[in-house]
């Protein structure tokens, strides 16, 4: 089987063409450094079957990050290249190409975002650029599908060239220039209005008023969507399955399947939130309390990512995060984070140096609770008033740059500075917005409930043979004197390396004070990532790493514990 | 008889916003040279700076109808030619 790999320079719409030639649903968004790990893909290609693979972008054969390390490893499995070129940047583009076409693969090359140079006044001549590269070229609009099958017709055309021979890079430099300059034309353009609005986002002053209103827009959002959500489709459609579950529960009776299915009833009704039974808060939790703000979240993700609006958040906040290890790059992690811990540690891998990446991903396994922890929190400590909400999110928030300050200075390395290309603004492509929710939303679907049945069977479980109540009464010293909880939170914080979301919810029974509901959700989102996180971060950083991640985390989580409990209860 | 031009050479830094340049020189190791010249920064392209951070922060300049950010230990060895 021929082995057809996608390869061109950051953000010029690889995945996009991927996507369409393979029918896999792939992430695509408008800034550098979407795709940082290799989607592979099968596809019939001119009738036969072949495997395409999805590189990350890179600007040149010699790697400056693990991304592009990835890409330079994936060229040499290739039998063709289908080199993606943006239309709209040749000169920059080509050098990329010449590069390849020198190692003498067989390469076609798609001038991809051809609608776009059209709109720039940009015009190429294809036959002299086909005729020049020695290989055939086809213009493409990769989202909307157009060229894509005169692209897959022209596959077998696709050979090594003839006319561009290995050349050293002031000679390839040259090549670039020169080619660009004959096929290609521009016509001048006007200043538009979306021009001004790039240039005020991403000034200091206009820029940081644009970004108050961008993030302030996009939390309204993301609340309203979620609790209109909740409201009008998830509590009206539990309200509608009450009376089945109570049937269910009349027939099992007393026992440990009721306990196991049911749960525990409060006055002989259903509490959704705190019977800890598979069909009733297995439920519930998922669908009625996290599923909602998922949806909201991802939806806001998209359109934020698609506008190419974040390389322009990275710039502004790139000072901050210099002080803190990184750079403005490292806000890309915080902002996928947020929607799940996964991929935000592998959205670390933009950054150049282990300093960087290490500190990145450890920051934000502390500080960045995912959406389904945060849809928990709202939901646990809402009741109680906003201002405990905002009192975890604050503490965090500071802990992200005490933490950050400390570890910029501890940890040995390099931390380069930002070098980012900012994308043009675009208008989110609805088709696109709603695959790409679609896409995440059931990603959460199909990994976290699951883990969330486990997580209860196991609590339901190890209730019953007294573990629970074993370590909580080992760990209740440490709870109690020191961060002024009940010993039973232990259990909680246990689950919490499972489900984070689930372990909230279990604090709900436990009756604590709105303020210590505060220091345990706080510690909840410090002490450890999640499974899913954990097994991430252990590829990202090694064992080492995430052993000295790991200490990090507790220490932190303890001090922060303890802190929390002199300020809000006292000794 | 010819008119004189007036050049003179400086960094990208030096550089207020709004003011071109057109880049002469690229300072620094070859790794440095060829991250920029491969996202469009080289030498004979003019380049504008669009804004500069405070407090060290980045430089944002446009390259051929592109913006790029980057640092000031970046840009400070960019060398360009202002045309006065």
């Amino acid at each position: 089987m021929k082995t057809v790999v996608l390869m061109g320079n950051p953000n010029v719409g690889k995945s996009g063409i991927f996507s369409r030639l393979t029918g896999t649903r792939v992430i695509t968004s408008n800034y550098p450094g979407t795709t940082v790990d290799v989607s592979r893909g099968k596809a019939h290609l001119l009738d036969t079957p072949a495997e395409v693979i999805d590189a990350p972008g890179t600007y040149s054969l010699t790697p400056t990050n693990p991304a592009e390390e990835a890409a330079a490893e994936i060229f040499t499995q290739a039998d063709l290249i289908i080199n993606v070129v943006d239309a709209t940047n040749l000169e920059r583009n080509l050098y990329l190409t010449l590069e390849i076409l020198e190692r003498g693969v067989p390469v076609i090359v798609a001038l991809n975002l051809w609608d776009e140079a059209g709109h720039q006044g940009i015009t190429i001549d294809v036959a002299g650029l086909e005729r020049r590269l020695g290989v055939p070229v086809v213009p493409t609009v990769g989202l909307a599908g157009q060229g894509i099958r005169e692209l897959v017709e022209r596959l077998d055309e696709a050979r090594p060239s003839e006319t561009i021979q290995p050349m050293n890079e002031e000679e390839r430099w040259a090549a670039v220039g020169r080619i660009t300059g004959e096929v290609q034309t521009i016509a001048h353009r006007h200043h538009t209005l979306r021009d001004r609005f790039a240039e005020a986002s991403i000034k200091p002053v206009s820029g940081f008023f644009i970004a108050l209103a961008v993030m302030a827009a996009t939390l309204l959002a993301v609340v309203a969507i979620g609790e209109g959500l909740i409201s009008f489709i998830f509590e009206p459609l539990f309200d509608l399955y009450t009376p089945l579950a109570m049937q269910i529960s009349e027939y099992l009776g007393p026992g440990i399947l009721h306990d196991i299915l049911i749960g525990h009833l409060i006055d002989g009704e259903i509490d959704y939130e705190q019977a800890m039974g598979l069909l009733t808060t297995g439920l519930f939790v998922p669908f009625a309390m996290i599923l909602p703000y998922i949806v909201a979240f991802y939806l806001a993700l998209s359109i934020l990512e698609d506008t190419g609006y974040l390389p322009r958040l990275a710039t502004l906040v790139d000072t901050f995060f210099h002080r803190l290890g990184m750079h403005g790059h490292g806000i890309i992690s915080v902002f996928l984070g947020l929607g799940c811990n996964v991929p935000g540690a592998l959205a670390t891998r933009v950054l150049e140096t282990k300093k960087q990446r290490f500190i990145a991903a450890t920051l934000m396994s502390i500080s960045v609770p995912c959406m389904a922890q945060i849809a928990m929190v709202f939901g646990v400590l809402g009741p109680f008033g906003m201002q405990y909400i905002v009192m975890v999110f604050a503490t965090l928030a500071i802990v992200y740059i005490i933490v950050g300050l400390i570890l910029s200075r501890m940890v040995p390395g390099e931390c380069p500075e930002i070098f980012l290309e900012i994308p043009p603004y675009r208008v989110p492509n609805l088709r696109v917005t709603v695959s790409k929710t679609w896409m995440r939303v059931r990603g959460f679907v199909g990994e976290a409930i699951p883990y969330l049945f486990l997580g209860i069977l196991l609590v339901n479980l190890l209730y019953t043979v007294g573990f629970l109540g074993w370590l909580a009464t080992t760990f209740a010293p440490v709870m109690e004197v020191w961060l002024g909880l009940p010993g039973e939170a232990t259990a909680a914080l246990l689950v919490g390396f499972l489900r984070k979301d689930l372990a909230v919810g279990m604090l709900v029974p436990l009756g604590m004070t709105p303020v210590q509901l505060v220091i345990a959700v706080t510690m909840l989102s410090i002490y450890f990532p999640c499974v899913a996180t954990f097994v991430v971060l252990l590829k990202e950083l090694g064992a080492r790493g995430m052993a000295a991640a790991a200490g990090i985390m507790v220490t932190t989580a303890l001090i922060v514990g303890g802190v929390l409990r002199m300020v809000l209860i006292g000794f | 008889m010819y008119l004189k031009m007036i050049t003179m050479e400086r960094t990208l830094l030096d550089l207020e916003p709004g003011m071109q340049g057109t880049l002469t020189r690229l300072a620094g190791n070859p790794g440095f040279v060829q991250k920029l010249r491969t996202i469009g920064i080289r030498e004979g392209k003019t380049l504008t700076v669009i804004t500069r951070h405070p407090l060290g922060g980045p430089v944002v300049i446009g390259v051929d109808g592109r913006e790029v950010t980057l640092g000031r230990g970046m840009a400070v060895r960019v060398i360009v030619d202002v045309t006065a």
